[in-house]
């Protein structure tokens, strides 16, 4: 009698609850579906909720468009050049501003904070410009490059929080036992690292991986150097108005990030709530 | 680096004569080589120097120049003053256009902010089941990558075989029947600010859902036995507790809507006419389509200072929170 009570009161809860996974998963779930419909349950008047036959011909358009491996491979390269570039270097300065003393020491961190909210929309003119003088458009390092500095202060950020929280007695004591100071750090703390490297890593790789803007005004004669973004967009000129296609597409792109969330989603909600910051 | 190995060894010559390194040891007061801080910061410095600050001199010159496609092809740009803003501050479409990009961010932040926190309270309340379940479904509207929600959105809003339209019409609003949203410039904006709720809820929902787990119980409980009601509850005692990282959220909200670009320009590249666009993409539009590199950048740099005021207030709030860790 009293749960049944109990139940009801809590009803609405659950409502708000079931109303709020409906809405955050229907259009990925919708855009699934599409990609496995046959066109003609795409282009029917009554959609369904799931196809009637199973198909992966959109899959196969999508795979075997002009490009699509090439723009997968720039994808990769980009992406990971980013990351592993502003690991290393966040590293070295996250390390000098947690554990080192040095003049000036406020004011670097105060650049890092005033540079996570860099208005890179704003840049695009002036770095269209500089890189067609130097010679740099429509190559993948400059969107590397750029890409880089996107998310090095945020990767500063969260690495200088994470070293912070290792006690530099840890350190100290393996120095004592013989140890190098560069030495302390590899096997003592860089281990007790890992969460934050990991929740770093996947922020700058949500983030080149997602960038179109840059991606889609720098590669402008050179065709191959595109990335996945800039390809997707241009779906409509791909595919006509093939949407089982361009929905095939968009999963493929939209895979690796959901699978990688998913898989770390409890590094993912701490590691942000941490930094408190997405770009 | 050399250098830096040389200093501290002749300092301390025989104060660890057994130790190879020559690096000192740790705590000591005149710790280790005075460059090594610096060393390792040199290559973030010299990076937003180069990819940061150097662009945005770049831009702020461009704007007080005469700068068209000419100049961007021959570069002898010439100095023109102020020209650029006066030109942009008395232009009437300017100025809509700034009108509309407050509009749009303070409709988006409210929206954002008010279900963000909705979510936050239900999934607190929730039991254990729920709460991954729902946290995970936030956690993949999240991870959907920007440009694959934004396609996914013009598919649910296509006039002929979107379930948007079919969906209204079978609920008996048959004015929908094949409606074209993006053919109508406050359906076309509505949408954008349907896709950016979407979008960012989930990162706001997460944060302030980990702020309210800070709230102290005993808090809610004597709250209780004064038997104050739960709006007063969360009045007097769930929202002075996560305030701060409201006000940030709050804040990074203001930013990031104020900087939406990607969703306007691949869905309705600012139209139909311009009922979509707003700074960002008026600015990308005056510069790259039109080639108005000159007015282009001006536009960006007004951006920047009207994003400018708004950082003020962040960093009023991020100082706040980091306090002595600094």
């Amino acid at each position: 009698m009293r749960s049944a009570r109990v139940r009801l009161r809590r009803l609405p809860l659950h409502i708000a609850a079931g109303l709020t996974i409906a809405v955050c998963l229907f259009p990925v779930y919708w855009m699934v579906t599409t990609a496995f419909k046959p066109n003609r349950d795409i282009q029917s008047d009554t959609p369904q909720l799931l196809p009637q036959t199973w198909t992966l011909d959109h899959f196969r358009t999508a795979v075997h468009a002009d490009g699509f491996g090439l723009f997968w491979r720039n994808s990769i390269l980009v992406t990971l050049g980013a990351v592993l570039l502003a690991l290393v270097v966040a590293l070295g300065a996250a390390f000098a501003v947690a554990r080192m003393r040095w003049r000036g020491r406020r004011q670097f961190v105060l650049m890092v904070f005033i540079a996570q909210m860099a208005p890179w929309e704003a840049l695009i003119i002036p770095v269209y410009i500089i890189s067609r003088d130097t010679g740099m458009l429509d190559r993948l390092p400059t969107l590397t490059l750029i890409y880089f500095m996107m998310t090095l202060p945020f990767t500063i950020v969260v690495l200088r929080g994470f070293i912070a929280a290792i006690p530099p007695e840890l350190e100290e004591a393996a120095q004592v036992d013989g140890c190098t100071r560069g030495g302390a750090f590899r096997h003592i703390a860089f281990p007790l690292l890992a969460p934050g490297l990991m929740a770093t890593s996947l922020f700058g790789y949500i983030t080149a991986w997602n960038e179109f803007t840059y991606a889609n005004f720098l590669i402008i004669k050179h065709q191959d150097s595109r990335t996945l973004p800039v390809w997707l967009s241009s779906f409509q000129n791909v595919f006509g108005t093939d949407w089982g296609a361009t929905m095939a597409a968009s999963t493929l792109f939209a895979l690796p990030a959901l699978a990688v969330f998913l898989l770390l989603q409890r590094h993912v909600t701490s590691g942000f709530a941490a930094g408190a910051v997405k770009g | 680096m050399s250098t830096v190995r040389d200093r501290p060894a002749k300092r301390l010559p025989d104060a660890r004569p057994v130790r190879r390194s020559a690096r000192p040891a740790p705590g000591s007061p005149r710790t280790p080589g005075r460059a090594w801080p610096y060393l390792l910061v040199a290559p973030t410095v010299l990076g937003m120097l180069y990819l940061l600050v150097y662009p945005l001199a770049r831009a702020v010159l461009i704007s007080f120049q005469d700068f068209r496609l000419r100049q961007l092809i021959r570069g002898d740009a010439e100095f023109v003053g102020l020209r650029n803003y006066r030109t942009l501050l008395t232009d009437a479409r300017f100025w809509e256009v700034v009108r509309r990009t407050f509009l749009f961010m303070a409709i988006n932040v409210v929206l954002i902010m008010v279900l963000a926190t909705l979510v936050a309270l239900v999934i607190e309340r929730l039991g254990r089941v729920g709460r991954t379940a729902v946290l995970s479904a936030l956690v993949l509207a999240w991870a959907m990558p920007v440009l694959a929600a934004t396609t996914v959105f013009q598919w649910l809003f296509h006039s002929e075989f979107g379930i948007v339209n079919w969906t209204l019409t079978s609920l008996g609003f048959e004015s929908f029947d094949r409606y074209p949203w993006f053919a109508h410039g406050p359906a076309a904006f509505t949408i954008l600010v349907v896709l950016i709720v979407w979008q960012s809820v989930p990162f706001a929902a997460v944060t302030l859902y980990s702020a309210l787990t800070t709230v102290p119980t005993e808090l809610y409980e004597s709250a209780r036995l004064d038997g104050a009601s739960a709006p007063r509850i969360f009045r007097s005692v769930t929202f002075p507790t996560i305030r701060p990282i409201f006000m940030l959220v709050f804040s990074l909200e203001v930013i990031w809507t104020f900087k939406a670009f990607v969703q306007i320009w691949v869905m309705t590249n600012g139209g139909p006419g311009d009922a979509t666009t707003i700074l960002p993409v008026y600015a990308v539009q005056t510069a790259l389509s039109s080639q108005r590199y000159d007015l282009g950048s001006a536009a960006s740099m007004v951006t920047v200072a009207l994003m400018a005021a708004v950082l003020v207030l962040y960093f009023r709030q991020m100082f706040r929170q980091e306090g002595e860790a600094l």
